[in-house]
């Protein structure tokens, strides 16, 4: 029940911030450049922009929910342009993932075990400099020294390609962008389970872990990885959401892949409300949607919050 | 210490529950029965003990006294003032009259503050006199609770366990107030330790007057501070004794039970004696048994204590208990209450 | 004479830190016999906790130096490999906790932990050990055990906790248990019962007992031999009765001294130590408890060997004072004290 509140309220706040930030009038920008002044008016009729804004906002939900929005510099259908690109960011966010989430444990479980020494401080060092790396920075210089037209050709320049079609080229044409998308990431949580993990090390239970004469390696998996590891499960539910919803706008423009993410970036450009409002939905669906699926997760790795 | 005339806080009825709500709605499923029905009197100048086990209520009870919590019905009277029902602007004058000690000198004080400021806040807040002054009185303070004015610039990291509850005691005396609730301030310190400070208490309400409510679970502790003692089980009020006659006579067999599971340092006493040691865990206070509480772990329980909840009755010099079968009384005792 | 298992020579454990040189333990002896208990009574800084986790080496580390010997049937513990050292915890020598709320895991349940503990060292299979749980929670008097097993720690009361940790510490029958500190966080009634089973399962197992605490009371009542630790050093050891009846170290008496005690009439004013415990870093010269000790003279500048010093056979003490001497301030100071010696 809240989680579609939530979902009603994200839209209602999208809209107000579209009615209030000054962006140019859609009629304008719908009748085109060489639009009459009557033609504007025409079209703000038809468009029904010169209806009070709650009578237009609760007309946008209608079309949102019956599937009817319709973008206003293009005219084409927003759900349909969202379909269209869930494929490539499907793909995007499936195998990203996978490699940040495997990396960030290695790297965090890594980091821990050498805590202080030489490795750790190395492992730090790369860890931050994954974080700082601003996204887009990251995905130009990848295609500039690495893909077709490049310093070398490994890989191709952008552009999706599906599985269905060739999975050797969706591969090839997924790799750079996963990587570049990844790399933030894993510095992150390697860092977060790293301080997860020398905390856990000190905890009473540990102790009697090896007071019992269990082999380190048991001791690292069963207990101290173990609860470690739960605030990442948090992280990684919203992080996946987020990406999958369209949230990894940059990657997705840097490689041309015509995700929902770069549906959104294109929208925003042109300030059209409508593909606007469909992809925060959908977003905004991921999100309140794992939120949940994190949740009971949670209760399932951590009894005591489980009801009794 | 005085034994009539207006006691300085008096609890008649006083109640508190936890509600527990489950579900989205946020419904009430069940009650934490902390504090359920306790009364009794505290005569200014008197140091009334009260003890118990885990979750049997004392420290709820002991915050709802000063109003750091609501009670959920009963009431409180402070210097005759009904207080249960205060909102924050009646409680504030009040709040120079009452304060606290707390148990865990480590989780107590403010780690980001200096000691001085620690002690002085509260007069800040109450706007008692300038800086120049506030800053005499800390000193004087620290004095008084055997730190040095030295330490005013200092960090509670900087010092002990026993040390630090001093300055929690500085910081409870700030503004004379005449109640102090002290809950378990001595539980976390050393023995050693523990005698200093139990000593200081004494030292301490001597030479200002004050009134004690001293919770503890240690009841070798509450002993020797206490005037009265009151006994808590499962939030209910089950003895209230002169100090003393606590010890030589209890009448209700959880005290009795209580008194013999206390440790005794001496080797030959500690076999010779009948140890009664308690079957069972203390039950949960979100259902408790029926009747007389403590009915599943007594040894002379019988059908009348499982259905019927006992009174609290007077047995003479001020002994109240609540037991149909109450210990150490003579007939004549028994009939009279 | 019953079987030597446990012999502690000279143990001293120091720590370098960024402060300086801990001297957790410096110079540790005992001995101890199966079927009996060792308390070991000292309050914060005493080393008394460091001593317990060094016999079973959890205090291994980088920064941790030992010397002396922990000869546990002939074998030096501290010379072990970390896996050998695996072999024997938990198996030869068991270990229960101050806190059992923290000491137990609580995201897995009470049989699993029981379990691993066994499995540890055992070849058993998963339903044989899980077997074993439910017999080893009902040897430790948990009601219903055939279901509490699948119950998870925050199920459980404190002093059901305490008894799942001794369940756990005892489920490869070693022959040594380390209680640290076992009651201290629990309610007195429920301290009594703790007390109760590790003495009948000692007795039952025949095997031996440390116990560690800060509570004298505790010890009286279950230990046969007591040291007493100050600064991590032992300042007095004797036979319970021996401890109790004719303590020859000024600091026991004031712990002695600082228990109100409920079998006496209650004094004017508590006994107490003035001062605090030493740092272990910065230790006095001499006899460590010279600066808080109101016998002191000028011999304590010289810090006393660990010697017998009275009649009684087996009652070391770290005291220059003239037993006679001592004695006689010694009835004075702690007040209505057993005059008459063991």
């Amino acid at each position: 029940m809240g989680a579609v509140l939530v979902c009603i309220a994200v839209t209602f706040i999208v809209f107000l911030i579209f009615i209030v930030v000054p962006g140019g009038d859609p009629a304008q920008r719908i009748a085109g450049k060489n639009a009459t002044p009557q033609n504007i008016i025409n079209i703000r009729h038809s468009w029904g922009f010169d209806q009070p804004f709650y009578t237009q906002y609760w007309v946008m939900l209608k079309k949102m929910f019956s599937g009817n929005l319709v973008s206003y510099t293009s005219q084409q259908n927003v759900l349909t342009q969202i379909v269209q690109g869930m494929p490539a960011t499907f793909s995007l966010t499936l195998g990203a993932s996978v490699i940040w989430l495997f990396f960030g444990i290695l790297v965090g479980v890594l980091s821990a075990i050498t805590a202080g020494r030489l490795s750790d401080r190395v492992i730090t060092v790369l860890a931050l400099i994954g974080i700082s790396m601003p996204v887009f920075w990251l995905g130009i210089v990848s295609r500039y020294y690495l893909a077709e037209g490049g310093i070398v050709s490994w890989f191709p320049d952008g552009e999706y390609v599906g599985i269905t079609q060739s999975p050797a080229q969706w591969l090839s044409h997924m790799i750079l962008p996963w990587l570049v998308l990844a790399v933030l990431f894993i510095g992150f949580y390697g860092r977060v389970l790293r301080g997860n993990i020398l905390d856990t090390i000190n905890e009473d239970y540990v102790r009697t872990a090896k007071a019992k004469g269990l082999t380190p390696r048991r001791i690292l998996v069963k207990h101290v990885l173990r609860t470690s590891l739960i605030p990442i499960v948090t992280l990684f539910g919203l992080d996946f959401a987020a990406v999958l919803g369209g949230g990894a706008i940059l990657t997705e423009t840097v490689f041309d892949l015509h995700g929902v993410g770069q549906y959104a970036a294109l929208s925003i450009n042109n300030f059209d409300l409508p593909p606007i409002m469909g992809v925060t939905m959908y977003g905004a669906f991921f999100i309140v949607a794992f939120s949940m699926l994190v949740d009971l997760f949670y209760a399932y790795l951590d009894p005591r919050i489980r009801p009794t | 210490m005085s034994t009539t005339g207006q006691p300085l806080v008096e609890i008649k009825h006083v109640k508190k529950y936890f509600p527990i709500r489950k579900g989205v709605l946020q419904r009430e499923v069940a009650r934490v029965h902390a504090v359920d029905d306790v009364s009794f009197a505290v005569q200014p100048g008197e140091t009334l003990g009260l003890v118990g086990e885990s979750g049997c209520g004392k420290s709820t009870l002991g915050r709802t006294i000063v109003r750091l919590l609501e009670p959920t019905a009963g009431e409180i009277s402070f210097e005759g003032q009904r207080i249960e029902e205060y909102g924050p602007r009646q409680l504030r004058p009040l709040r120079r009259q009452m304060q606290m000690v707390f148990q865990d000198p480590y989780a107590s004080l403010n780690p980001r503050k200096r000691v001085g400021t620690i002690i002085g806040d509260p007069m800040k807040i109450h706007k008692l006199g300038d800086a120049k002054e506030r800053k005499a009185r800390v000193e004087e303070l620290l004095e008084t609770v055997g730190l040095s004015p030295e330490h005013y610039n200092r960090f509670p990291h900087e010092f002990s366990g026993g040390q630090r509850q001093r300055i929690g005691i500085a910081r409870a005396l700030a503004l004379r107030p005449k109640l102090i609730v002290a809950d378990e301030p001595v539980s976390a310190l050393d023995v050693s330790i523990q005698s200093q400070m139990l000593n200081l208490l004494e030292d301490l309400q001597n030479e200002f007057n004050l009134t004690f409510i001293f919770i503890a679970h240690d009841l070798g502790v509450v002993r020797h501070v206490s005037d009265r003692i009151a006994v808590m089980y499962l939030g209910k009020l089950v003895e209230l004794s002169p100090a003393e006659e606590l010890y030589t006579r209890p009448i209700m067999p959880y005290t009795e039970a209580l008194l013999s599971a206390v440790p005794i340092p001496d080797p030959d006493l500690a076999a010779a004696r009948e140890r009664i040691v308690l079957e069972g865990d203390v039950p949960s206070p979100v259902n408790p048994p029926s009747g007389c509480r403590f009915h599943p772990r007594c040894r002379y329980a019988t059908q009348v204590c499982e259905e019927v909840e006992p009174p609290l009755v007077e047995y003479g010099n001020g002994h109240l208990a609540a037991c149909h079968h109450p210990l150490n009384v003579d007939a004549a005792a028994l009939q009279r209450a | 004479m019953a079987e030597r298992l446990l012999e502690v020579e000279d143990l001293s454990v120091h720590f370098s830190t960024v402060d300086g040189t801990v001297r957790a333990v410096d110079g540790v002896s005992f001995e101890l016999e199966r079927g009996k208990v060792l308390g070991i009574v000292g309050e914060s800084g005493s080393g008394k906790s460091v001593t317990a986790m060094t016999l079973m080496g959890l205090t291994r580390d980088v920064n941790a130096h030992f010397g002396g010997e922990v000869r546990f049937k002939g074998r030096n513990l501290l010379e072990l490999s970390e896996s050998e050292m695996q072999g024997y915890r938990g198996a030869e020598i068991g270990m229960i906790f101050q806190d059992p709320m923290t000491s137990l895991n609580p995201v897995y349940r009470i049989g699993e932990q029981i379990v691993e503990a066994i499995q540890a060292h055992d070849k058993v299979d998963r339903r044989q050990a899980k077997r074993r749980a439910v017999e080893l929670l009902k040897q430790v008097g948990i009601p219903n055990p055939e279901s509490r097993v699948d119950d998870f720690p925050h199920q459980f009361s404190g002093g059901m906790r305490q008894r799942a940790m001794i369940a756990i510490a005892l489920s490869c029958n070693p022959d040594v248990l380390i209680a640290d500190e076992p009651t201290t966080a629990l309610d007195v009634t429920i301290q009594a019962q703790i007390i109760e089973l590790i003495s009948r399962l000692k007795d039952e197992l025949n095997s031996a007992v440390i116990l560690i605490t800060h509570d004298l009371g505790v010890v009286a009542d279950i230990a046969d031999e007591i040291l007493v630790m100050y600064a991590g050093r032992v300042v007095e050891r004797a036979q319970t009765r021996d401890l109790f009846y004719d303590p020859q170290m000024p600091y026991t008496w004031g712990l002695l001294g600082s228990i109100p005690r409920l079998d006496r009439p209650k004094p004017e004013r508590l006994h107490s130590i003035k001062g605090a415990p030493p740092s272990v870093i910065n230790a006095p010269e001499g006899c460590k408890f010279r600066p808080r000790c109101p016998q002191a003279f000028e011999k304590c500048v010289q810090e006393p060997g660990l010697e017998n010093r009275v009649e009684t056979p087996g009652h070391l003490d770290r005291c220059w004072l003239d037993v006679e001497v001592k004695r006689a301030r010694r009835d004075a100071t702690i007040s209505g004290g057993h005059s008459e010696a063991a």
